[in-house]
């Protein structure tokens, strides 16, 4: 990306909108993660965790659940935490000032949305409800580089807390932080 | 139990709920009352009650309840309703899933962010009292347009964002896109034939029809 590739005729063949990931397997292009996410349960039902986007004995409502929960961390989760991660990682790392307004403003937000998960996560163990799925997952790649630069924001919440250590400790996930600190090339 | 939705007609997230409660033939109007609009007075604190909070713990409308259930999330409940009546007036889900799951993220990440700020400026805030801010709508404005020239391109190649039928993907779009038909940036829209026509094609559907007159806009 830092040579444009994201922007070059071929990339945008596969997603038009210039922006990363797009997916390709040998039927389709797919882009969008919540959608690729989707894609690939839908296309693996019989692999691995079979119960990522609900369903199973809850059925429909199961599923609702999911798509609910998913929506709430697009919607409400995803505007000031990606502002923070913009703030905390990404503009120190291109040697640019950060905005102190920006980070407290999108800190109050995210304190809130951060109070309403706590209290869900005292009644229900995963976001959609029994079972770790897609609406707790979404939550790992802003989460990962939150907390490693304020950890207050989600430990100083039992519940939050006892969620994130649970999500942030698969096996998968640590596959991911695994790939994503090896050297590239 | 009924049907209940909780929420206002001036809410664009209310009316993505009405419309598909709409297009699965449950009617708010006719005689027999399938759906029940419950009003949720957000001047006096409605949405931030203990009882309303049960029901979404953001506080937010809308809300949507059946007897088996209840959902929060405009884009969660147009999902559950197409679902559950799938086989109930138009099969809203009947695209490829890749084309499907796609178009209706984009609907939520790309489109909606700036267009949202542009109508609850324009359609929204004079409808509860507030005063429009016209830079807002002029930031957005130039911010959409190249979100809007990828909508363009694509629709030159689909006759709907999912392939060849109306789907959840389109209808998605239609809360928006109608508020900013009675405002003075339609032309973002109109400007753009291909935009232009997909809207004139899914707005004169019958659904939609019913679900605009009963609007305040």
């Amino acid at each position: 990306m830092a040579k444009g590739q994201h922007k070059s005729p071929d990339f945008l063949k596969l997603q038009p909108f210039g922006q990363v990931p797009a997916f390709q397997d040998e039927l389709t292009t797919v882009f969008e993660s919540r959608a690729i996410c989707k894609y690939i349960c839908n296309k693996f039902p019989e692999k691995g965790n079979q119960t990522l986007m609900g369903g199973g004995d809850g059925g429909l409502l199961s599923r609702t659940s999911v798509d609910q929960w998913l929506e709430a961390e697009g919607q409400s989760f995803i505007p000031p935490s990606s502002a923070l991660v913009f703030q905390l990682a990404f503009v120190p790392m291109f040697g640019f000032k950060q905005d102190p307004a920006a980070i407290e403003q999108n800190e109050a937000k995210l304190a809130n949305v951060l109070d309403v998960y706590d209290c869900r996560l005292g009644e229900s163990k995963f976001l959609a409800g029994d079972d770790f799925t897609l609406a707790d997952m979404a939550h790992l790649p802003n989460g990962h580089i939150l907390v490693s630069k304020n950890e207050d924001l989600f430990m100083s919440r039992k519940n939050v807390g006892r969620w994130w250590e649970e999500i942030s400790a698969r096996p998968a996930w640590k596959k991911v932080v695994e790939m994503q600190n090896a050297p590239q090339g | 139990m009924a049907i209940k939705l909780h929420g206002q007609p001036w809410s664009n997230n209310t009316v993505r709920a009405m419309a598909v409660l709409n297009e699965k033939g449950l009617d708010h109007f006719a005689p027999g009352l399938d759906y029940e609009l419950c009003p949720v007075d957000l001047r006096s604190g409605g949405h931030k009650r203990p009882e309303f909070l049960d029901l979404n713990p953001f506080g937010q409308i809308p809300v949507f309840q059946d007897g088996d259930g209840s959902v929060f999330e405009s884009r969660a409940i147009t999902r559950y309703v197409a679902t559950r009546y799938k086989e109930t007036g138009t099969d809203l889900l009947s695209a490829s899933s890749a084309a499907l799951e796609t178009w209706l993220q984009v609907e939520g990440s790309q489109f909606n962010p700036p267009m949202f700020r542009i109508i609850f400026e324009l359609g929204i805030k004079p409808l509860i009292g507030m005063s429009t801010n016209m830079s807002v709508v002029e930031n957005e404005s130039d911010k959409i347009g190249t979100v809007l020239d990828v909508y363009e391109a694509h629709l030159a190649k689909n006759k709907y964002l999912a392939g060849d039928e109306f789907t959840l993907a389109d209808l998605n779009h239609m809360p928006e896109i109608y508020i900013l038909s009675k405002s003075a940036k339609f032309d973002l829209i109109d400007s753009r034939p291909h935009l232009k026509a997909w809207w004139e094609d899914i707005s004169a559907r019958p659904a939609w029809e019913k679900t605009a007159v009963s609007l305040p806009f």
